[in-house]
């Protein structure tokens, strides 16, 4: 589905991300683990076509993203930040959202939305204010705002980094049991390893801003790529 | 001067080219100051240096620069705009516009930078993330849109320098308020001030009532 090839991404005229080769499949949750400012984030921009290549391709589909139409592109995808980043708007509106911006029947909106804000747990709030909600609630409706638009990709940045620790294991439940039931194609930063093993079939550890081994956290645990991947696996919390 | 007929058409004509000259400072202010405030390109710090420096110009100034443009003998002086409302409008836009321009940039600065991504990364079209935008940042563009209008509505130098204030013509409130002053009239130069003081006021508050609207949760 995605193929990266030769990727180098500049931030503020510095190399920010080296991805020689990566591939992931339909139906994939890939998980890219690795220290701060590693470049994880900036592989989710790439991929949403929100930082350009300075080098090298993404190509989705068979098809460059320079050849795909921005908008059409970035319409089968959708974003989650670490952030909720919930407009001042009810928690329906905020769902509705991205539906709105596709010129989505206000029918079919009223049903997308309220299969999601139930499914996400946060139907009995679906007329609060975002201001009005918890760390967690928040997160939850960023959630349904990005599942209520059905993409072919998510790109999930460490969306329950500021989340408790109750709260975080549940909703990572809750998103595991979503992402399998409908063979979703997802890329997961994270920084928690555990976390990436529940989640994803593979797992892509980017240090020091370059992708340095795939594979699924056994092969990582057992035989990491090289010293880099090995430091970070020491540093991580046991 | 008693409260006649001429203090209504004094007063009709403030409020209308106030209300022009804010106006179209939001036409000219609201994309300036987006594209400021959301552009990456080199020369945009000087670029809102420059407007951030024209919030404080001098309406003597702008009416100088003005009344030299539009005088007979001046670049558009064919155009006959000198000691016209078009004139004073023109003037009291340049005074507006960069009020309005550098606080809308500040208001779409201040908020989150991720939230434009956000908005693209939802399937918004440049269009429509700046339109989400602006709605996110209502209340403090409307705060722009309040000080654009309180800096004009206030203003005399610009008003009588390209208006001439001309009775039945150009004459608004606060140039009447100078005239009556000079002429030691200080029970009407008092009368018109408070007329401008409420008028102002009650513009400012229905404004105000829509901000405050605008942030109850």
């Amino acid at each position: 589905m995605i193929q990266i090839r030769d990727l180098l991404i500049q931030r503020n005229g510095l190399d920010a991300l080296r991805v020689n080769s990566l591939n992931i499949e339909r139906g994939e949750t890939l998980t890219v683990v690795g220290p701060n400012g590693a470049g994880k984030s900036t592989l989710l921009l790439a991929l949403a076509r929100l930082l350009k290549p300075s080098h090298g391709e993404i190509i989705y589909d068979g098809k460059s993203l320079k050849q795909w139409d921005e908008l059409e592109y970035r319409r089968k995808i959708s974003f989650v930040f670490q952030a909720p980043l919930l407009m001042d708007m009810t928690v329906e509106q905020n769902v509705a959202l991205g539906l709105k911006f596709r010129g989505v029947s206000k029918n079919q909106t009223y049903e997308r939305v309220g299969k999601w804000i139930k499914q996400l747990g946060v139907e009995s709030l679906s007329k609060r204010r975002a201001g009005q909600l918890s760390g967690g609630e928040a997160q939850r409706v960023s959630l349904a705002r990005a599942f209520v638009l059905d993409p072919e990709l998510f790109l999930l940045d460490e969306p329950f980094a500021s989340l408790d620790p109750p709260t975080r294991a549940k909703l990572i439940e809750d998103l595991s049991a979503l992402l399998k039931a409908d063979h979703r194609t997802a890329v997961f930063v994270t920084h928690n390893l555990n976390e990436a093993a529940k989640l994803s079939h593979r797992i892509a550890v980017i240090v020091g801003g370059a992708l340095r081994q795939v594979g699924t956290s056994k092969q990582i645990k057992m035989n990491p790529a090289d010293e880099t991947v090995k430091a970070f696996l020491q540093e991580l919390p046991q | 001067m008693v409260f006649n007929s001429e203090i209504f058409q004094i007063t009709i004509l403030s409020l209308q080219v106030s209300a022009i000259a804010t106006c179209i400072s939001l036409l000219i202010g609201l994309p300036v100051g987006t594209w400021l405030a959301l552009g990456n390109f080199r020369g945009r710090s000087f670029i809102l240096s420059i407007i951030n420096t024209g919030m404080a110009l001098p309406p003597v100034v702008v009416g100088l620069v003005v009344a030299i443009m539009l005088w007979r003998s001046g670049p558009l002086g064919n155009l006959r705009l000198i000691y016209t409302p078009i004139a004073i409008i023109i003037a009291q836009t340049v005074i507006a516009a960069p009020v309005v321009t550098g606080l809308t940039a500040a208001a779409l600065e201040a908020l989150d930078p991720r939230l434009q991504q956000q908005l693209l990364g939802l399937g918004a079209s440049k269009g429509q993330m700046v339109w989400y935008l602006w709605r996110e940042a209502r209340l403090p563009l409307l705060a722009a849109l309040m000080a654009g209008f309180g800096s004009v509505i206030s203003e005399v130098g610009a008003s009588m320098m390209v208006g001439g204030n001309i009775r039945g013509q150009t004459r608004v409130l606060t140039t009447a308020i100078v005239l009556e002053t000079s002429k030691g009239e200080f029970g009407q130069a008092l009368a018109l001030s408070t007329l401008l003081l409420v008028l102002t006021y009650l513009i400012n508050l229905g404004l105000t009532s829509i901000q405050q609207r605008g942030t109850k949760k």
